[in-house]
Formats: C-alpha cells, sequence, structure tokens
C-alpha cells in the first residue's frame, strides 16, 4: 500500500503528541521531531498538530516562525551552521564562510539544489576558545580552516568521518 | 584557591551527593539560612541573592513548585556551563535536587539550549544512572523526597536564556519575556512558583552544602562570594574556562590567559561593557564589573566599531521584536555603526544615538534591550575620537 507523506506525518505527530501527554508544553518537542525527521514544518504538519493539541493553527506557526532552529522552508539533510559571533569572527569565520559558499555554490541563508546542504549562520555556539567553530545538524566541529571545508561536506555526503568531534565519552558515575 | 585555576577543579571536589544526605537530614529552613549565609548569588549574570529566591520560592502558596536550570548558555563568549554539564554534570543535578527539596518541588527541567545537542545524550545518561542510584525518583536516599528532572531542548533562541522567555517556551510558546512582576518564584512554569537558576549556580549550591557557607564566603570579596568560572576567549595566548575568586582584577586575569597588550576586554559578553586598558585595573566582581562568566580579549589591532558592529547584528538578530525600543532600536544602532564604519555618521547624530541607547536600557521590556546598547555605548564612550571621521576603505561588511 502506498503511503503519503502526509499520512506518515498524521502518524507521527498523532504517536509523538500522545506520547508527551497531549498538552500546549509538548508543542516544540513535537515540531522540533518534525523538523529533524522531515527537514521543514510545512503547512499541513502545522495543521495536523495544531488539530492534536486542540490550539489554533497560527499558535503553531508563530512558534515555528520564531526559533531558528525552526522552519516552514525546507532545509537540508545536513545543515551548517557557523558561528558568526564575534569570537569565531575574529578567529576569521570569513574565510571558512566564503569557502562553505564556494565548494557548495550557495549563499548564506539557501539550500543546494539536490535537497543535501543548507547553509545558515550561528549566533554564539559556545565554543568560543576554540573558534572558528560550526555545526553540522548537531555534531560541532571546532578550529576549522578553509581547507577543512572539503573534508566536512565529504565527511557529511560519507556520513561523517573522523572529523567530526565526538562527545567525549565518560565513564558514568553518581 | 587563592589564584586561579584552569578548568573546574574546584568544582570536581565537591561531593554532591554527600550535600543531598546533609540537606536530607536537616530542616528545609537550615538549608536555605546556609546558602544565605553563604551570600551566594546567581551565576547567569543577574546576581540574585539564592537564599531570597528559593525562599520566595519555598513561602509561595502552591500545591505544585518547580526548579528549572538555565541552560540556554547563549551569550556571546560564554562556554563554561558546556564545560559543567561535560565535566561535572552530577553536581548540577544534586544542586537542582536540593533545590526541589527546599521549596518542595518533585519536578526539576534542564533547558538546554539546541546547540547543545549533542551533550543530551551522556546527559540522559546520567540521569538514569542517578536514578538508579536513588538519587532521583521516588525515595530519594531512603527518603520520603520524591524529585526527577526532564530535558527539554531550546531551538536557537538567545533569548529563551531571560528567564520568563524560557518559562514560555517551555509551555509551548514563543519565547517572549514576561512583564515582572510577578516573578517566577510566584507565577512561573505553569503559573507555579518557580526557581530559574543557572547551571553554575545548582553547582555552587551544592558546594556551599558539601564544603559549608563559611568555605565557600571564604572567596571572594564581601559582596561577591565565592569562586566564578571564567570564560576566556579572543586574543589571548590561553583561551579556555577558568575558576577565579570573585575580585579578580582584569589586569591579573589577562596576565594569566596570555592576553597582556589588549586594548580593552568585553566582561559580560555582547551585554556586557566594553573596558579600556586604562580600566584594567577594574575587579571582576558584582559591585564592580559584573559577568555571566564571558570574557572576550581585544588585541591592540581590532577595530573595535566591527566589534559593535558585530554585538549588533546579533541582538538585531536575537530581539525577539516583542517592544519597540529593542527591536527598532537595535536595527537603528547598527546602521549607525555602519555610517560611523563609512565615515558618514555627523556628531549630532552619533550623540542622538547614544541618547537612543539610554532609551534602550531605559524602556524595553527584558534584559535583552534594557543591555544591548551597553557594548555600544561604552565604545563610545571610550573611543570617540577613534571612530569619528573613518576614511571609507570599502563596504561595511554585511552578512
Amino acid at each position: 500500500m502506498l503511503v503519503t507523506e502526509r499520512q506518515l506525518i498524521k502518524d507521527d505527530v498523532g504517536k509523538w503528541v500522545g506520547e508527551a501527554g497531549g498538552n500546549r508544553s509538548c508543542l516544540i518537542p513535537v515540531l522540533q521531531n518534525l523538523q529533524e525527521k522531515y527537514h521543514h514544518i510545512s503547512e499541513y504538519a502545522m495543521q495536523e498538530v495544531a488539530d492534536a493539541l486542540g490550539i489554533h493553527p497560527v499558535e503553531v506557526y508563530s512558534v515555528v516562525t520564531f526559533y531558528a532552529f525552526l522552519g516552514e522552508e525546507y532545509r537540508g539533510k545536513f545543515v551548517i551552521r557557523l558561528c558568526r559571533t564575534i569570537s569565531c569572527d575574529m578567529a576569521n569565520k570569513d574565510a571558512v564562510a566564503r569557502q562553505l559558499e564556494t565548494d557548495l555554490g550557495i549563499k548564506f541563508g539557501e539550500s543546494t539544489k539536490d535537497g543535501v546542504f543548507s547553509l545558515q549562520w550561528a549566533s554564539c555556539l559556545g565554543m568560543c576558545d576554540q573558534g572558528p567553530a560550526l555545526l553540522v545538524n548537531d555534531r560541532v566541529f571546532t578550529r576549522v580552516t578553509p581547507d577543512q571545508v572539503h573534508e566536512i561536506i565529504q565527511a557529511c555526503r560519507g556520513a561523517f568521518g573522523p572529523l567530526a568531534v565526538q562527545p567525549t565519552s565518560r565513564e558514568v558515575r553518581v | 584557591m587563592s589564584q586561579k585555576q584552569q578548568g573546574v577543579a574546584t568544582f570536581a571536589a565537591v561531593n554532591g551527593d554527600a550535600a543531598m544526605k546533609k540537606v536530607l537530614g536537616i530542616q528545609r529552613s537550615d538549608v536555605i539560612a546556609e546558602l544565605t549565609a553563604s551570600k551566594l548569588k546567581g551565576r547567569g549574570g543577574a546576581g540574585f541573592p539564592v537564599g531570597i529566591k528559593w525562599n520566595l520560592a519555598a513561602a509561595a502558596q502552591s500545591d505544585q513548585r518547580y526548579v528549572v536550570c538555565n541552560a540556554d548558555e547563549g551569550e556571546p563568549g560564554t562556554f563554561k556551563d558546556r564545560v559543567l554539564l561535560t565535566d561535572v554534570p552530577n553536581l548540577v543535578f544534586a544542586g537542582m535536587a536540593i533545590g526541589g527539596r527546599v521549596i518542595g518541588a518533585t519536578k526539576g527541567v534542564l533547558y538546554l539550549r539546541g546547540e547543545y545537542a549533542y551533550l543530551r545524550r551522556s546527559l540522559e545518561d546520567v540521569l538514569a544512572a542517578r536514578r538508579k542510584a536513588g538519587l532521583l525518583g521516588k525515595g530519594i536516599l531512603g527518603s520520603d523526597l520524591e524529585f526527577d528532572i526532564e530535558i527539554r531542548m531550546g531551538s536557537g533562541a538567545y533569548i529563551c536564556g531571560e528567564e520568563t522567555a524560557l518559562i514560555e517556551s517551555l509551555e509551548g510558546n514563543r519565547g517572549e519575556p514576561r512583564n515582572r512582576p510577578p516573578f517566577p518564584v510566584d507565577t512561573g512554569f505553569y503559573g507555579k512558583p518557580t526557581i530559574v537558576n543557572n547551571v553554575e549556580t545548582f553547582a555552587c549550591v551544592a558546594a556551599v552544602l558539601d564544603k559549608g557557607s563559611a568555605w565557600f564566603a571564604g572567596f571572594g570579596t564581601d559582596k561577591s562570594s565565592g569562586f566564578k568560572l571564567l570564560s576566556v576567549s579572543g586574543d589571548c595566548a590561553r583561551p579556555g574556562v577558568y575558576e577565579y575568586p570573585l575580585g579578580v582584577t582584569i589586569a591579573q586575569l589577562l596576565d594569566d590567559v596570555g592576553g597582556t597588550g589588549a586594548q580593552a576586554v568585553q566582561i559580560g559578553g555582547a551585554s556586557g561593557v566594553c573596558v579600556p586598558s586604562k580600566d584594567f585595573g577594574r575587579k571582576i566582581a558584582f559591585e564592580d564589573v559584573p559577568t555571566g562568566g564571558s570574557v572576550i580579549v581585544f588585541g591592540p589591532d581590532r577595530d573595535l566599531l566591527h566589534i559593535a558592529h558585530n554585538f549588533m547584528e546579533f541582538f538585531e538578530e536575537e530581539s525577539c521584536g516583542q517592544c519597540t525600543p529593542c527591536r527598532e532600536g537595535n536595527e537603528r544602532l547598527r546602521e549607525g555603526i555602519e555610517m560611523l564604519q563609512r565615515g558618514e555618521c555627523p556628531a549630532d547624530y552619533l550623540n542622538e544615538l547614544v541618547a537612543l541607547g539610554e532609551v534602550m536600557q531605559l524602556a524595553s521590556k527584558c534584559g535583552l534591550g534594557q543591555s544591548s546598547a551597553n557594548a555600544f555605548l561604552s565604545i563610545v564612550a571610550n573611543y570617540r575620537e577613534e571612530i569619528l571621521g573613518r576614511v571609507y576603505h570599502g563596504a561595511a561588511r554585511k552578512e
């Protein structure tokens, strides 16, 4: 049986809202899930979320458009967010930005035509002592140089390579 | 710790679970008395005394209360909460559980900024391990205390570091700050009494309860007790996180991090102030130059106008747009800085921009708009000669 994306969205929204208890407080977690899985939050998805939570769709729209990590427009499978705040700026983020634009063939705020990459500016990523820093989805890369841009892009195409900073593996003790 | 230490060694030596045991054995009022005696002030930047805040929340009439840990560390140049959550998460969670016991809350929320999503998995593992060890959940350490912690992710909005905007975000709304009063200790998450504290504050609470208020107040100055984590970045040889007793001079700090020769230091992030080299004898403390932890060093070759421009772009992007002084003011200031960069800003207009900045400080609804003009105003006050009469060498950087 052919399952349409609309049906998938409807099922997912129903499931996620149910799991989270179904009140307004779960709106943002549900939208975050939608963004991660579908790479954008369509009008249809917003209507579904509104119906599931019993709120007006404009309430959902107002939230989607407020947060930088949520959006109506389609974003690539890999969203590259380069920090443009002062410490990374002083660490020459402009050179990295220029190389990203050149290698991807897009400007900041745009996505590649194949839907694989989006390029965005980010405000301070909290890696100020190791700039320039960028995020690829939720992985962080630090001390990025222009010649590493190609490697990062290739690593994304190969679903990340050794360049990505692994969250430090620590033994969990209490 | 009379001198600086790199990293979070003092926090790492604190036993958060011993602090929890101690708290379970004494009255809630005794815990508040201990916190009050330590003179611990909030580490997020505003510096509100923790003992007073927690006492207010504990005294408010309600059937439910909440503990919220603000891990929406977005102030430019701040990364100490990331280090705390990586190196000593147990201490932060112990501090939150102590908060739960003191104010009578059974539920805590860690609001983690979306940019730190890579920390979430290890934090969830720590929480799971704590539940297993009887440090979270029902019947903590064999007592009748119930407290659990949920992690909620931010979605890329600096303003959600403002406590009422954070609560709005938790409730599923746009992160627009509320009018205060009422304060969250009275009307917070779901309208219930809520304490919202910074990550470092919870770690400090655990430290105070483990080692005693006298030990904690032994560091720092009379009005700024304890030690403080500083995140140092910019033009220095050894950037990173440092522990200092509050009251350290900027000159001492620069010496330690290899930043001597700096022309200015930004203390307190984009919303803080730009301190020129003639004032490097000033102290980092609540009564002198306060900071939530951000220290950015500007070397002798940096163009302060470019720095001011970068900050104003940041605030223009991050303003929630709710109130006019902030929404419009930040844009006007950014445009004014671009005029200065092109050498096209009449002195009269610069004076008007300064007046506008002062209006924003007075009339904005929340801390963002009240402080976004700080850096610009301090740069104009100290470097007026340098920023007027620029010769235009090309387009101001547009991003």
